[in-house]
Parts: structure tokens; C-alpha cells; sequence
């Protein structure tokens, strides 16, 4: 009679099983630390001393002892925050600049963009040549254009227009870099909805914007949220035409990072005190609207 | 643009356009659309000299080219009715890119094969083909656009990191939202405060924490930026870092919508979970890996950000992307002529590559999944 030691088998499955989830979380804690802690780095060195600096020391209270050093140089600490400063007006004009620019752009790149959308996927057009597939196309395919491209003859004319330097210059390059990819999320938010429910409004006597705007938004008001916060990552992160068609007055908070080299050395409690304050209001969004985010980047690419 | 049969939403028109509606918006979009040639005419005839009368800019021609689209878009609904409110709904997108980006496109070939020193008063000189002569000659641009492949193959090693990221939150783990937006995050960070922060303090060869780690595992004068080599990797995997969340979100998607049915029966049929990986998973996830890793490659030949910030270029050009190079050429010399044709040039062998890469990858998947 052959006998099973049924025990050890149950047991060699129970240490497998812990060395795998083992390995997963190891993996994960991992791959969180590699995440977080350039983050936890320029947080943490905005609080530090020029020696605590040099040293290198990490863990704030158990090697070095908290300062408001960064962000009095900002501006920002709790016993300057009352107090004139040119920093901050520097700054907090800088972070107005780069809110401004972005919101806006980012909010024109989705009503363009969904009303674009909107009418290529229900309506079929015919442009010389150019049939639906050709014009969506012609949208989508502005997402490979290179910045750099248009960069200089955007100079150029921006000079001529006397459009260099100014908010509605920076929106319209803005609105354009992103529009590509709020048509790409649109187009498929929009293909999810039953025409049938446009028919019923028209046929209750709405006309077809009328439909678009009362039934149609409301209902992909989502996938406009996901759209929206992509484009709006996209444009507050962007430095490149920024640092080409921007001086002094609509200078985005990138630029402004990217310009703060001293004489002697780099004042890197200022510098990451300045780091912070302009990655923190978008890291708050991401993680506050994390689903939207993740939607908008799914849209398109799973069938 | 005018609508055909074929829509997808239907309408009915309420009635018969009257002729004096039509005329009456014919006669406004051509008196707007006049107006509009003649004031860049008439720009165009004082900027080169050949009147007196002018505008200080080209503003009030911007004005008119508002007015005449403005005007373009109303008279479609005078015009053609039901139709016209049809197409209302693409026009403006495809007016605002024709205008920003066909028309710098041509205005680009006109700056292309010229000298045109925008801070100097001598303006633009036309020069023939100088500037491709130039550009021939040119090692930094070549060796602009040998990084550019290099860079692009490391999106091979970014994908595998990817993928294995979306296996692991695929598992049956606690906290899985937690561990989705922390690996999030690095996608959130802008760029030049990621190549500060990252690359000049952590990376900063006395004090970073990343060369205190290189040192303690044995690399005695650890420096990121110094030889060419090391310069290269170092910024990939900043730009990896900030790029790998969102393929990873992407094959994760893919991921979780595959059919449950599929890896049962694999399962079932006894195959082992290296077999169940490479025989079933990663050919169905074919086509999301095909559309990320192809978005991937458009941002990456975007890449400038970084570069310009933490080495511009250095050492010696062997980190420059086509971006910061041109970026540089402009900066250095304020000369607009060059680095457009170069920026053209690029362009050129952008479109060729994707199209031809479009082709590629697409029979791939076609054959892959056809096995299937």
C-alpha cells in the first residue's frame, strides 16, 4: 500500500506559496522605495543645514535635526510667511504664470479636442480628399511632431505677431501640444455611447448640439476629467518651449527651476525647498484623482 | 467640409435654405476672407520694403485671420444649414492645427536654407544649400541622432521593467491601490526638478546618496557624468524613471482585461507559469505592449528636458539628444536658419522610421495572434 504524507506535500505548498508572496512584496517595497525616495530626498534636504548637506545625513530628528533654512530663503517658512519678500513674489508669480498657462490650455485642448472627437466619430465628413479616417488621423499624427520642429518658426513668428512673451502665445503652443492626445481619449469615451440616446433626444426635438451638450457631456464628463488632467501634467511639466518663448513675464515654474545656478555652488536647501513647492501641487492632484489619471492613460489602448 | 450620407447620427433638415440666406453668407466669408489676403499683401509688400504704409507687426493680419475663421465657421451654419452645424463641430480643431502647425511648417522651410541671425539686423539671407552642406559635415549632429537610437533601444529594457511592475500589481496583493499610486508618482514630478534633484544632488559625486551607495558597493571615484558612457546611462534611467509608470499602467490595463477563460484553461491543461507567461500572456498582450511601447518611443524622441538641464549635452556632446543639440545651437549662436533644417531633417527621419516601424510591428502582432 502506498502511503501519502499528505502533511508534507500541504507543508512544501505552504513554504512555497510564503517564498512567492515574499519575493511579491519584496519586489513591491522595492520598486515603492525607488519611487518615493527622490521624493523623501527633496523634501527631506529642503529642511537641511549646509553641513547636514555635505554629510549626507537622512533621516530627519535621528541624524539631522529639522530647519527652516530652504524655505526662509523661499519665503515660505512659518516666520517669513508674513513678511515682505522678493522671493516669493517671484515665486508665487512664477506658480500663478504656470497655472494660468496650463489650466487654460489644457481646458481649450479638451473642448477642442472632445467637439473634434465628438463629430468624427458620429458624423462623416469629406474634405477634398480627406474622408473621417484621414482627418483623425491628421489629428493623431501631430502627437509625433517633435517639439523642437515647430519651436523655432514659433519663435520667429511669435516675434513678429509681438506674441513672444505672453499668455495667449504660451496657451495656444500649449493647446496644441496636448490636443493630439485629448482627441485620442475622447474618440474612445465617445465611441462607449449608444448613438441610440442621441436619437431619442432628437427625436424629443433637441438639435445635435443641443444633444451633444445636454445628453452626451454629462455623460463622458470622465473621461473629459481624465483627458484634462493628462494634458494638464503634460503642459505644467513642460520646459522646453517655455525656456524658448518665455523672458520675464509669463516664465513657467520650470524655468525657473532650471535657471537657479549661483556663483558659488548651489544652495540645494533652496533649491530643493523650490523643487517642492513646484512638484507638490501636481503629486497632490495625481494622488487625490489617481483613478481619472489612470483611465485617461487606459483609454485607447486596451480593445 | 460638408457632410455626406454615411453618419452615424441622422438628422432631418426643417427646411429649404432661402437664396438670399446663402448669398447674404457667401458675400461675408469672401469680403472677410478678402480682407484677410489683402492685409497680409500688404504687410508682406512693407515688410520688404516695397511700400511705406504698414503695420508696426503682423498683429492686425493675425486679427484678420480670426475674424476670417470666425466668419468661416458662422456662415457654414447661414450657409448649409443642418450640414453646416454638422461640421462645426470639427472645424475649429482643424482650423487651430492647420493654422499652428502646417502653416510654421512651411514658414520653417522658408527659414531652413537660410542664414538668419535673429540678433543681428541684417535679417534673413537666403544661402541655397549651405546649411545642408553644414549639416553633412556636422559630427554632433550625427552624433545627435546615433544617441537618439540608442536611447530608443533602451525603451527595450523599460518595457521589461514594465511589465514585470504590471505582473506584480496584477497578483492578488493587499493595498493594491496604495502600491499603484506610489508607483505612480515619479510620472507626476516635472522633469527639471527630477534632473535637479535627482540628477545633480542625488547623483553629486561627494555628498548624493546614489554615489555613497556606488561607493559602499566598491566603485571607488563614482561619477555619473564624467566618461561618455556612464553619462548616457545616467540619463536613461532618470528618463526611464519618469516614463516607466505610464507603460506600466498601460500593460496593466492590458493585463487585467485579458479573458479570465484563456489562463484557466491554460492552467487546467497543465502548462507550468513560465509556459502560461510566454505562451498565452505575452501574445495576447501583444498589441497593448505594441501601442505602449509606441507611445513610448513618440515621447522619448521628444527627450530634452533632462538633458539640458543636467549635462547640456556635456561631456563633449555625448549625451545630446536632437532637441537639446539644436536647443544649444540656437542658444550658443541665435541662429534660426541651421538648427530648423536640422530640426526639419529630424522630422523627416521621424516620420520614415514610425511609418516604417508602424508597418513592422503591425505584421508582427498580425502574426503572432493569428497563431493563436
Amino acid at each position: 500500500m502506498v502511503r501519502i504524507d499528505f502533511e508534507k506535500y500541504a507543508r512544501g505548498q505552504r513554504i512555497r506559496w510564503w517564498a512567492m508572496r515574499f519575493a511579491v512584496y519584496g519586489l513591491l517595497v522595492i520598486w515603492a522605495f525607488v519611487c518615493v525616495f527622490p521624493l523623501f530626498w527633496t523634501v527631506s534636504t529642503s529642511f537641511k543645514t549646509a553641513a547636514d548637506v555635505m554629510r549626507g545625513n537622512l533621516i530627519p530628528w535621528f541624524n539631522f535635526s529639522p530647519s527652516w533654512l530652504g524655505w526662509r530663503s523661499l519665503g515660505l517658512s512659518p516666520d517669513t510667511i508674513f513678511q515682505i519678500s522678493t522671493v516669493r513674489d517671484e515665486f508665487m508669480r512664477r506658480l500663478w504664470n504656470s497655472v494660468i498657462i496650463s489650466v487654460t490650455a489644457s481646458a481649450l485642448a479638451v473642448v477642442l479636442g472632445s467637439l473634434a472627437a465628438y463629430g468624427l466619430s458620429r458624423f462623416s465628413y469629406k474634405f477634398g480628399h480627406m474622408r473621417n479616417s484621414d482627418i483623425s488621423f491628421f489629428f493623431l499624427s501631430q502627437l509625433i511632431m517633435p517639439p523642437v520642429v515647430l519651436a523655432l518658426p514659433f519663435l520667429v513668428l511669435y516675434k513678429e505677431l509681438a506674441l513672444l512673451d505672453t499668455y495667449v502665445g504660451m496657451i495656444a503652443v500649449y493647446t496644441l501640444m496636448v490636443l493630439p492626445i485629448v482627441v485620442w481619449i475622447m474618440r474612445d469615451q465617445f465611441a462607449t455611447v449608444p448613438v441610440e440616446l442621441e436619437e431619442a433626444a432628437l427625436v424629443d426635438g433637441l438639435s445635435v448640439w443641443g444633444a451633444f451638450a445636454r445628453i452626451i457631456v454629462p455623460l463622458v464628463l470622465p473621461g473629459m476629467v481624465a483627458a484634462f488632467l493628462l494634458a494638464l501634467i503634460l503642459c505644467w511639466n513642460e520646459y522646453f518651449f517655455a525656456a524658448l518663448l518665455t523672458s520675464t513675464n509669463t516664465n513657467t515654474l520650470p524655468v525657473m527651476i532650471a535657471s537657479q545656478t549661483g556663483s558659488q555652488g548651489i544652495n540645494w536647501w533652496s533649491m530643493a525647498a523650490l523643487s517642492t513647492a513646484g512638484i507638490l501641487p501636481l503629486v497632490i492632484v495625481g494622488v487625490v484623482l489617481e483613478k481619472h489619471i489612470i483611465a485617461g492613460m487606459t483609454a485607447g489602448a486596451v480593445k | 467640409m460638408s457632410t455626406v450620407e454615411g453618419d452615424l447620427l441622422h438628422t432631418v433638415e426643417a427646411g429649404a435654405i432661402s437664396a438670399n440666406r446663402r448669398f447674404w453668407g457667401r458675400t461675408v466669408l469672401w469680403l472677410s476672407a478678402i480682407w484677410f489676403v489683402a492685409s497680409f499683401l500688404l504687410q508682406g509688400a512693407h515688410e520688404l520694403g516695397w511700400t511705406d504704409w504698414g503695420f508696426v507687426n503682423w498683429r492686425p493680419v493675425l486679427y484678420a485671420y480670426f475674424l476670417w475663421a470666425a466668419v468661416l465657421c458662422v456662415t457654414r451654419v447661414v450657409i448649409y444649414g443642418e450640414a453646416g452645424k454638422k461640421a462645426l463641430f470639427v472645424l475649429p480643431a482643424a482650423l487651430f492645427v492647420v493654422s499652428m502647425v502646417v502653416f510654421p511648417l512651411i514658414f520653417a522651410l522658408w527659414i531652413g536654407f537660410s542664414d538668419w541671425n535673429l540678433a543681428s539686423s541684417t535679417g534673413r539671407r537666403f544661402n541655397g544649400l549651405d546649411n545642408v552642406r553644414r549639416m553633412i559635415a556636422d559630427p554632433f549632429y550625427t552624433n545627435a541622432l546615433l544617441n537618439m537610437i540608442l536611447y530608443c533601444l533602451a525603451i527595450a529594457v523599460e518595457y521589461a521593467i514594465a511589465f514585470g511592475l504590471a505582473l506584480l500589481l496584477n497578483q492578488e496583493i493587499i493595498a493594491r491601490k496604495f502600491w499603484r499610486v506610489t508607483f505612480l508618482v515619479p510620472l507626476m514630478l516635472s522633469p527639471v526638478a527630477v534632473s535637479w534633484m535627482v540628477g545633480k544632488s542625488m547623483m553629486e559625486t561627494r555628498f548624493g546618496p546614489v554615489a555613497r551607495l556606488a561607493r559602499w558597493l566598491g566603485w571607488e571615484n563614482p561619477s555619473f557624468f564624467g566618461d561618455p558612457l556612464t553619462a548616457r546611462l545616467s540619463i536613461m534611467i532618470m528618463d526611464a524613471w519618469t516614463f516607466i509608470p505610464f507603460m506600466m499602467i498601460m500593460l496593466l490595463a492590458g493585463l487585467q482585461a485579458l479573458s479570465r477563460e484563456v489562463l484557466e484553461a491554460a492552467e487546467v491543461d497543465g502548462a507550468t507559469k513560465w509556459q502560461r507567461f510566454w505562451k498565452v500572456i505575452f501574445p495576447l498582450m501583444l498589441p497593448v505592449s505594441v501601442t505602449a511601447v509606441m507611445i513610448r518611443i513618440i515621447f522619448k524622441l521628444k527627450l530634452a528636458d533632462i538633458i539640458i538641464t543636467v549635462t547640456s549635452g556635456g561631456p563633449g556632446g555625448a549625451t545630446d539628444s536632437v532637441t537639446s543639440f539644436i536647443y544649444r545651437e540656437y542658444r550658443d549662436r541665435s541662429n534660426v536658419g541651421y538648427g530648423t533644417l536640422l530640426a526639419l531633417v529630424y522630422l523627416v527621419i521621424i516620420v520614415f522610421g514610425m511609418t516604417v516601424l508602424m508597418k513592422f510591428s503591425d505584421r508582427i502582432v498580425k502574426r503572432m495572434t493569428g497563431r493563436l
